[in-house]
């Protein structure tokens, strides 16, 4: 009975998918709705918007989010007029790059990213730069890269060449066809681009910790001090506001 | 002229991104403690770490580091492949749009959230923290990839196999078996390895999740290191090794495929 039963669930192709909904409700939807609940809790377990009260009332707090969001425009900033000419310069047969190139764009990703960030302090120590925010932005922009040229070099690859073809076809100038044409076509990369390094950026907390000798705090220091000392309220508090934040960014990115 | 400065412009790029790593292979021929130091060409940073005598601790950042990523990536990849194909034969309405929009959450979200939001539920349940719990929060952001590599492959397979299969009388397990993973099994290696990859790199998640137990992973191995002002200096030849084999590999992977593609 318990057999056929299965079969016939099994047979429906589209149930195979519940383990994986229950999944995400256990570990996705349950612990969000948890930073919700911690945030709207005081001290006592009652229900209250202290925290929020604590946040918008502490000059620090809102001074280091604003810091934060300050750091990762600049890192964001940079990510993109580094990254888009690399994407372009890859994805572009003319200049008869490697293929083997964009996989060497993610290949540091296997080596620890605490310890690269390391490296890059000997690396400073080594050419008498001092360390604190050019190094933070230094290290950021050189870990969260190749998260903006991977976007974008596949929405290049992608790319409806005909397109292109048509522009020249009907005499746009060089300049014309890639202001016109290939710049607006490779947007949603750059805005993935933009949602994987900009929310990344600003919760950091381990890269400006070991770039700046403790001296920078950015966000996400806060939201893991927090956690630490035991105020899960609080912690709670702030990374429902990192969360609104990404909310807001991608509505940015699902607009085009 | 445009060839030449546009190569110019990516070796340059290259360098810049490579030369910590190039630091960490160089210094891992020296015994120097401290990352920077050269105190004469020696092998023994190589020998200590094979040998095991780099210390307990190292042994078991790395243990659990391979266990974690093992487990979760195995897992990852089997719930994975079988949501893909549930969300594949969904009818498009309020239910696979809910799956898809939830599974593109564990992307979205920075380590830091995932970390912090899954160690709440823990906390709410009353559960301890510990390899349970990181390997959990590990399987929750490495499946959504797994899913998001499964996907092309289901577009592009023919849908009537799997129903031919069960005319000529295979049971939906062996119509599993024989038709569909076969045909998803790309898909599936390179969700795979996306999964041990995202695992190995991991430090917010589980360092949330770990608990203040003994469950050390590289990451946090590092991390707790580097606190104390100290860096094992066995991590340089560790890395250097991991780095080269993973290097060769992808070098491997793509003269293999540029063969495969000439051949065509």
């Amino acid at each position: 009975m318990i057999r056929y039963m299965m079969s016939k669930i099994l047979a429906n192709r589209a149930n195979w998918a519940w383990p994986y909904a229950i999944i995400l409700t256990i570990f996705v939807i349950m612990p969000l709705v948890m930073i919700v609940y911690y945030s709207f809790q005081d001290a006592e377990g009652q229900w209250s918007l202290h925290n929020f009260h604590k946040f918008f009332l502490s000059t620090d707090s809102v001074n280091t989010l604003i810091y934060s969001i300050g750091i990762a425009m600049i890192t964001t900033i940079l990510c993109i007029l580094l990254g888009y000419p690399a994407a372009y310069f890859m994805a572009k047969t003319e200049y008869r790059l490697p293929k083997v190139m964009a996989s060497l764009f993610i290949l540091p990703m296997w080596i620890n990213v605490l310890l690269r960030t390391l490296a890059t302090v000997a690396l400073f120590d080594f050419a008498h730069l001092p360390l604190g925010e050019g190094a933070l932005v230094f290290g950021m922009v050189y870990n969260f890269l190749p998260f903006m040229v991977y976007p974008i070099y596949n929405t290049m690859l992608k790319m409806d060449g005909s397109l292109i073809e048509a522009a020249q076809d009907l005499g746009a100038s060089p300049r014309k066809v890639f202001t016109e044409v290939f710049l607006p076509l490779s947007m949603p990369g750059v805005y993935s681009g933009i949602v994987m390094v900009f929310m990344p950026t600003i919760s950091t907390f381990a890269l400006a910790e070991l770039l700046t000798m403790n001296n920078v705090k950015l966000f996400g220091t806060l939201i893991q001090e927090n956690i630490n000392a035991g105020l899960l309220g609080y912690g709670a508090a702030l990374s429902l506001i990192v969360l609104i934040l990404i909310g807001l960014t991608s509505f940015f990115d699902s607009e085009e | 002229m445009k060839k030449v400065f546009a190569n110019a412009y990516i070796w340059i790029l290259m360098l810049l991104l490579y030369a910590p790593i190039l630091l960490i292979l160089v210094f891992s021929f020296t015994e120097a403690k401290v990352l920077g130091t050269w105190t004469g060409f020696s092998t023994n940073l190589y020998r200590n770490l094979l040998m095991g005598e780099a210390g307990e601790a190292l042994n078991n950042a790395i243990y659990n580091t391979v266990l974690i990523a093992l487990v979760a990536a195995a897992v990852s990849t089997i719930l994975g492949t079988f949501a893909a194909i549930g969300i594949h034969n969904m009818r498009h309405g309020r239910v696979r749009q809910a799956i898809t929009f939830t599974n593109n959450i564990p992307m979205i979200n920075p380590d830091i959230i995932t970390g912090i939001s899954i160690f709440l539920l823990f906390v709410f349940l009353g559960i301890g923290r510990g390899l349970f719990c990181v390997i959990c929060a590990h399987i929750a952001f490495c499946t959504p990839y797994v899913v998001l590599n499964v996907m092309p492959q289901l577009m592009k397979m023919n849908p009537n196999l799997y129903e031919a299969a069960l005319d000529l009388g295979a049971t939906p397990m062996q119509a599993l078996r024989k038709v569909i993973i076969p045909e998803l099994k790309s898909g599936m290696i390179s969700g795979f390895i996306l999964a041990i990859t995202l695992s190995v790199d991991d430090f917010a998640v589980t360092l949330f999740t770990k608990g203040s137990g003994t469950v050390e992973t590289l990451s946090t191995y590092i991390y707790a290191d580097a606190r104390k002002g100290g860096l094992t200096p066995e991590l340089r030849p560790l890395f250097s090794i991991i780095f080269l084999v993973i290097l060769v590999l992808l070098v491997f992977y793509n003269l293999k495929t540029a063969k495969q593609t000439s051949n065509n």
